[in-house]
């Protein structure tokens, strides 16, 4: 499987292989991959490479893009559900220049979606790969974090500490505050970081019909949501898990039951609320090109 | 009556390590037994070792010969001097009662739960223990007000008064006094006169040692003269 | 001369809780304990004591499990009287047992709690661990035992950083008494703190043996805890038990010339 992308002599370009990674790296990524599948939502250590980009901006991600990218593949890459923020821009034109793979920014056009923070509003299908970029892996870190313990405990599924987390929630909140990277039981075993995506996109990993793969370059760790398997996000009987809900529509198409990003708009303290995901709202806009009219809202 | 405690050839001596293993002898060829509603005084000089034998059969002391047999109410036969520490234990709970000269102060417990702890020990309700614990300390004359203090700070008669309540709030069948009356006044005396001689009549043995010669005259069915046990040959 | 000996009385339990057998841990080719035999019944207190490097802590962490001996084997009989051997016991079975079970008090709390998070989850802990899952409930859980430990519920959603070191070892206590343990390890649970800290800790850990019935093994080299707390005491040198019986039979009568130095070396006050 020689899919190295030929590049034009004269343009004394260095030569890469297809997607950057050479192909032992990306077997050894696919290995890894394939255990993750097999056992949903267990880390699985692999031999994170050095990319030409600082950690922490996505380096788990692309090699999984990498690994897992076929010549025929379309990607989109959205950072904070926007396809055009520096970090998508950047990884898009990485894969466009050492894969010469198309891109879109198409949810439903994608074959492999690379992702920071977000989950697309577009129900994903069963050809669609959804690539998480993730900084921490470990959930149980903030209350334990000797990682000798916490791999124990993931192996005997000891996960009241993750409980413990939710408890100081509302007994310092009133309720369970964490609004993103909550927490969730794979399959009813592994308790997993969904990377921190809104708890809002927590719904849409469960019964998924995408494969869902996760990738933290710094901690050098790959898991994985097959797909149609069961995600639980964690929760007291008397505090049930609940999403974030808006009381209005996005200020751009109107949409509701879709996540809005705050945006300031001056310092007297205008804002509106618009979709993250910029693909949808633009295509859910009235196709008479009028934008519904923006919600203000005085500072109180 | 049955005997309750029998004592045959019993010895004791301290080997001193720190200084220089010497032996100093107690006590040996103590043999002597107790009916059930029978009050026995140890008699004899001070220094004589009528406390070591009360340790003795109370465990404190280890018992170097002889044995000591006591009877439990089950009909079951423990010989102290090679029983186990929670034979012992179980034996002090429910057999074996002790009465000392000296209150071993427990820090912040009230003198009314220095007192029922015995008691409830034995199961007794925690209420029950302490309406008990608190008609013995009336009976006592203990000033009510002192009831719910810790007994650290009380006078020698006081704490002396609370340690009498707490040693015959049960009904252990085998009773042992260490001067129990030493620091009383004549009306507290009286009143652990009668107390003695009700539990002569509930049926329990007791072995006691009273300076006191108007307690001892009252009280004492027999008195064995410790005198007349030999100390170890060595010392002779 | 013992024809007459008979076994224990009928009323007490009869059957051992723990039971260790020639239990022996070596340091490369040094002795942390060796050859040590013994057996606690339920409600009953063991005290361990010894100076440092006695073996007293060695012996104290095999009892429990957390240290492998190098040889014997430890036995105990499991809620539903089976009796197990705990290193044959896989880890997963031990660490349930470690958090429902048993206990472990820490003679530096910093060691038994999570400083990061409120006295409240660190007493509902091992309530969520079990599986717990109703907030109201295992706050409720928490408030009592916090009233047990002395501690004034509207402490519960504090740091235990901002606890003086007696309420963080009452804390502790108490996050290791929510689950009911039959069987605790202390490890020098007073060590480090105020006399009259002390004296509070020691009075409720004492109250506490006694209305919950527990089986406490206890290290300490503070002989006026042993003989407050213990019903039974044994003496440890050079990772050996040299003495044990009564507490107050040692105390009152001891017998080996260690046993007589360290008796000798309590301060009268």
């Amino acid at each position: 499987m020689n899919e190295t992308a030929a590049i034009d002599a004269k343009d004394a370009a260095p030569v890469y292989n297809f997607a950057y990674l050479d192909e032992q790296t990306k077997r050894m990524i696919r290995r890894a991959l394939l255990k993750a599948v097999a056992i949903p939502g267990y880390q699985v250590p692999f031999a994170s490479r050095e990319m030409p980009m600082p950690y922490g901006w996505g380096t788990g991600g692309v090699q999984v893009t990498a690994s897992v990218l076929g010549p025929d593949d379309v990607l989109k890459v959205i950072d904070q559900g926007a396809d055009d923020t520096t970090n998508a821009v950047a990884i898009r034109g990485f894969f466009e220049k050492t894969a010469r793979v198309a891109t879109t920014t198409v949810t439903e056009e994608a074959t492999v979606i690379q992702t920071r923070h977000r989950i697309p509003e577009t129900r994903l299908g069963a050809n669609q790969i959804l690539v998480y970029q993730v900084p921490i892996p470990e959930p149980l870190r903030y209350l334990e974090p000797r990682e000798v313990e916490t791999r124990k405990m993931h192996g005997l599924a000891e996960y009241g500490l993750m409980h413990v987390k939710l408890y100081e929630d509302i007994a310092k909140h009133g309720h369970i505050a964490a609004t993103y990277a909550y927490p969730v039981n794979v399959n009813g075993r592994y308790v997993m970081d969904p990377s921190p995506i809104p708890k809002f996109d927590n719904p849409k990993m469960d019964d998924c019909e995408a494969l869902q793969l996760f990738g933290a370059g710094r901690e050098k760790r790959i898991y994985a949501i097959p797909p149609h398997t069961s995600v639980v996000s964690l929760d007291f009987e008397d505090h049930p898990f609940k999403v974030q809900e808006f009381s209005e529509p996005c200020a751009l198409c109107g949409s509701r039951g879709v996540y809005l990003d705050e945006v300031i708009l001056d310092d007297r303290g205008g804002r509106m609320f618009v979709c993250s995901d910029t693909d949808y709202c633009e295509r859910h806009r009235p196709e008479d090109g009028t934008a519904p009219v923006a919600v203000w809202e005085e500072e109180r | 009556m049955p005997s309750r405690l029998i004592l045959t050839d019993v010895g004791k001596s301290f080997v001193m390590h720190l200084r220089g293993g010497v032996t100093i002898p107690v006590i040996s060829g103590v043999s002597f037994s107790i009916d059930a509603g029978e009050c026995v005084v140890l008699g004899g000089p001070s220094g004589i070792g009528k406390s070591s034998i009360l340790k003795m059969i109370y465990g404190n002391y280890g018992v170097e010969a002889g044995q000591i047999i006591c009877a439990c109410e089950s009909g079951k036969l423990i010989d102290i001097a090679s029983a186990d520490a929670r034979t012992i234990h179980a034996l002090r709970r429910r057999t074996l009662g002790y009465v000392s000269q000296f209150l071993r102060v427990v820090p912040r417990v009230s003198a009314l739960d220095v007192v029922a702890e015995p008691l409830a020990a034995q199961g007794a309700s925690h209420e029950e223990a302490r309406r008990r614990a608190a008609e013995l300390l009336a009976r006592l004359n203990l000033p009510e007000a002192l009831w719910d203090l810790p007994p650290a700070t009380f006078s020698g008669g006081e704490q002396q008064r609370v340690n009498i309540a707490r040693g015959f709030i049960t009904d252990h069948a085998i009773l042992l006094l260490d001067e129990p009356t030493a620091s009383l006044d004549a009306q507290n005396r009286a009143v652990v006169i009668d107390l003695i001689a009700e539990k002569k009549k509930a049926g329990v043995a007791m072995l006691g040692i009273f300076h006191d010669k108007d307690v001892r005259e009252v009280v004492a069915d027999r008195v064995i003269d410790v005198a007349t046990f030999s100390r170890r040959s060595n010392a002779a | 001369m013992n024809e007459h000996v008979e076994t224990p009385p009928v009323a007490i339990e009869d059957l051992p809780l723990l039971r260790a057998s020639g239990l022996t841990r070596f340091y490369g080719d040094r002795i942390g304990c060796r050859d040590i035999s013994l057996s606690l019944w339920p409600g009953e207190v063991l005290a361990i004591v010894g100076e440092s490097g006695s073996g007293k802590t060695t012996l104290l962490n095999c009892l429990a499990s957390r240290l492998v001996p190098t040889a014997g084997c430890v036995e105990y009989r499991m809620r539903d009287g089976t009796v197990r051997d705990l290193f044959r016991m896989s880890e997963a079975e031990r660490r349930v047992l470690m958090r429902t079970d048993w206990g472990f008090v820490h003679q530096n709390p910093i060691d038994g709690l999570r400083m990061s998070v409120s006295a409240g989850a660190n007493v509902g802990e091992r309530l969520m661990a079990v599986g717990a899952r109703h907030y109201g409930k295992i706050r409720g859980e928490a408030e009592h035992w916090l009233e047990r430990v002395e501690i004034a519920t509207d402490r519960i959603d504090d740091d235990p950083r901002a606890f003086s070191g007696g309420m963080r070892q009452r804390l502790q206590i108490a996050r290791n008494l929510v689950t009911n343990p039959r069987l605790v390890f202390m490890d020098e649970p007073t060590g480090g703190l105020d006399v009259s800290v002390q004296a509070r800790l020691l009075d409720l850990i004492r109250q506490l043996v006694a209305d919950l019935g527990l089986a406490v093994v206890l290290v300490t080299h503070d002989l006026a805890v042993a003989r407050l707390l213990s019903h039974r005491m044994m003496v440890m040198k050079g990772g050996v038990i040299i003495e044990q019986g009564l507490t107050d039979r040692i105390l009152d009568d001891p017998r080996e010339p260690y046993t007589q130095l360290l008796v000798s070396s309590i301060l009268q006050v």
